[in-house]
């Protein structure tokens, strides 16, 4: 038997389609049980690769015969390594190209919908992350929010759709990985925007996302309008897109709601949280389509991939939006958050511009898991 | 620190360190303190990890720039 690569790609759509895959994760434990891969059909064991040197005998009882197996470690060497002694052994055998770091960097574009005079919504899953980014195709002209640091597959997507990328959001400073606005806004000479509580004196060029701000996408077609909605940062601010779609940003999820601390202000912005979604985005249609920014669990994708909920529905079930007691509701969200993401502060500085990070430090650094909801 | 061997796995990826590690450990006798040079951050935790399942001991680990470097004592 010789051995298969298996892109980070192809892992994603087998995750999505709900492909039964048996993984072998070779990463030593501690990051294995930090983050791994997760699917509905994914099932997966770990023993590190370096358990495994002297061969894979004594662990052969514990992977299923008949199935392919997917070999993933960290880069990718390990994963080769051990491949190729399953193979020996008579196993279908693929490993994870690129590892870990390959599945964190992977993009899955997928069309949410039509929009007003052919244009077009789409959502960038990035699956082992839970970042959520979006483009609005119009007319030769697309906008994109809240971009990842893979900034390549945006600028590649535009360009296969015909689109001049014009404009370039973040609904806030985001503190759980890099953000690629500025640097496409930079690459496609468009416009970066932020939110300006979320920007003081940052060193570079930004133009201010204010309440009430309207961008239009294909000559006025489409119209993008800025609601400020702080809760999770001081300036986090949300877009309701062609009428129909909210873009909520790390506020409001498909199934919980944002965290007010990773500034450390949760008793200051606590309040604010609760006013965003208890009041503003009370008053908003409830047929909104509601994106967020983030998904924390598999569960919350649709049949699709895709992270979508109508704003009604999320009034009816998610636990977040349904604490009626304000104090309760205090409590909540400030007395039981989860561990802050890895590097939180760090992430902070070099969105604000302050610190700087090659890309392989940068790609390092956003390993592991997303902890920006509370559920 | 007595150092009974030096091995020098600066540039090699994962999962060459342990495995080069794995294979000069192999030469020591018990007691004996082996000192390894990486340049692979993995190197980090994977031979902590390592190191405590094989009955050995890390005694002292350190950066100097981009190098890693950890002393062993065979167990």
């Amino acid at each position: 038997m010789s051995i298969t690569p298996m892109s980070a790609k192809q892992l994603a759509e087998k995750v999505i389609t709900k492909e039964n895959l048996f993984i072998l994760d070779v990463r030593n434990t501690d990051s294995y049980v930090d983050w791994k891969v997760e699917g509905e059909k994914v099932q997966s064991i770990n023993i590190p690769y370096f358990h495994l040197l002297d061969g894979v005998e004594a662990v052969l009882e514990q992977i299923p015969e008949g199935q392919p197996i997917l070999v993933v470690c960290a880069k990718e060497g390990s994963s080769v390594m051990v491949a190729e002694m399953l193979a020996e052994e008579g196993r279908e055998v693929f490993y994870l190209q690129g590892g870990m770091k390959a599945w964190s960097d992977n993009l899955r574009p997928v069309k949410i919908g039509d929009l007003n005079g052919n244009g077009e919504l789409y959502q960038f899953v990035r699956l082992g992350k839970g970042c959520l980014s979006y483009m609005i195709v119009s007319h030769g002209e697309a906008v994109i929010i809240d971009a990842t640091r893979m900034t390549d597959v945006y600028l590649e997507f535009a360009r296969l759709k015909g689109a001049e990328i014009k404009h370039v959001l973040d609904t806030h400073l985001h503190a759980d990985h890099i953000s690629g606005g500025r640097k496409i806004a930079e690459a496609a000479g468009g416009v970066y925007w932020l939110p300006p509580k979320d920007a003081v004196d940052v060193p570079f060029e930004y133009e201010p996302l204010e309440d009430g701000k309207k961008i239009t996408v294909g000559a006025s077609v489409i119209e993008i309008q800025a609601i400020y909605s702080p809760g999770h940062t001081i300036g986090s601010t949300s877009f309701i897109v062609d009428h129909s779609y909210l873009l909520s940003g790390d506020i409001l999820f498909v199934d919980s709601i944002g965290r007010p601390d990773l500034a450390g202000l949760a008793e200051d912005w606590v309040g604010d949280l609760r006013n965003t979604l208890y009041s503003r985005y009370k008053k908003l249609s409830k047929e909104l389509v509601v994106l967020p920014a983030h998904f924390m669990v598999m569960e919350e994708l649709n049949e699709d991939g895709s992270a979508a909920r109508k704003l009604g529905e999320l009034f009816k079930e998610n636990h977040g939006l349904n604490i009626e007691d304000e104090k309760e509701f205090r409590e909540k969200v400030t007395g039981n958050l989860p561990p802050q993401p890895n590097s939180y502060q760090e992430f902070r500085e070099i969105n604000l511009g302050i610190l700087e990070k090659d890309e392989e430090e940068q790609r390092e650094m956003e390993i592991g898991p997303n902890r920006c909801a509370i559920r | 620190m007595n150092v009974s061997k030096v091995l020098d796995a600066k540039g090699l990826a994962c999962p060459m360190p342990i495995v080069k590690t794995k294979k000069a450990m192999a030469e020591l006798e018990t007691g004996e303190i082996i000192e390894i040079h990486a340049t692979d951050k993995g190197a980090k935790n994977d031979l902590a990890a390592w190191t405590a399942s094989g009955g050995h001991e890390l005694i002292d680990s350190s950066e100097e720039g981009d190098v890693l470097k950890f002393w062993i004592k065979k167990g």
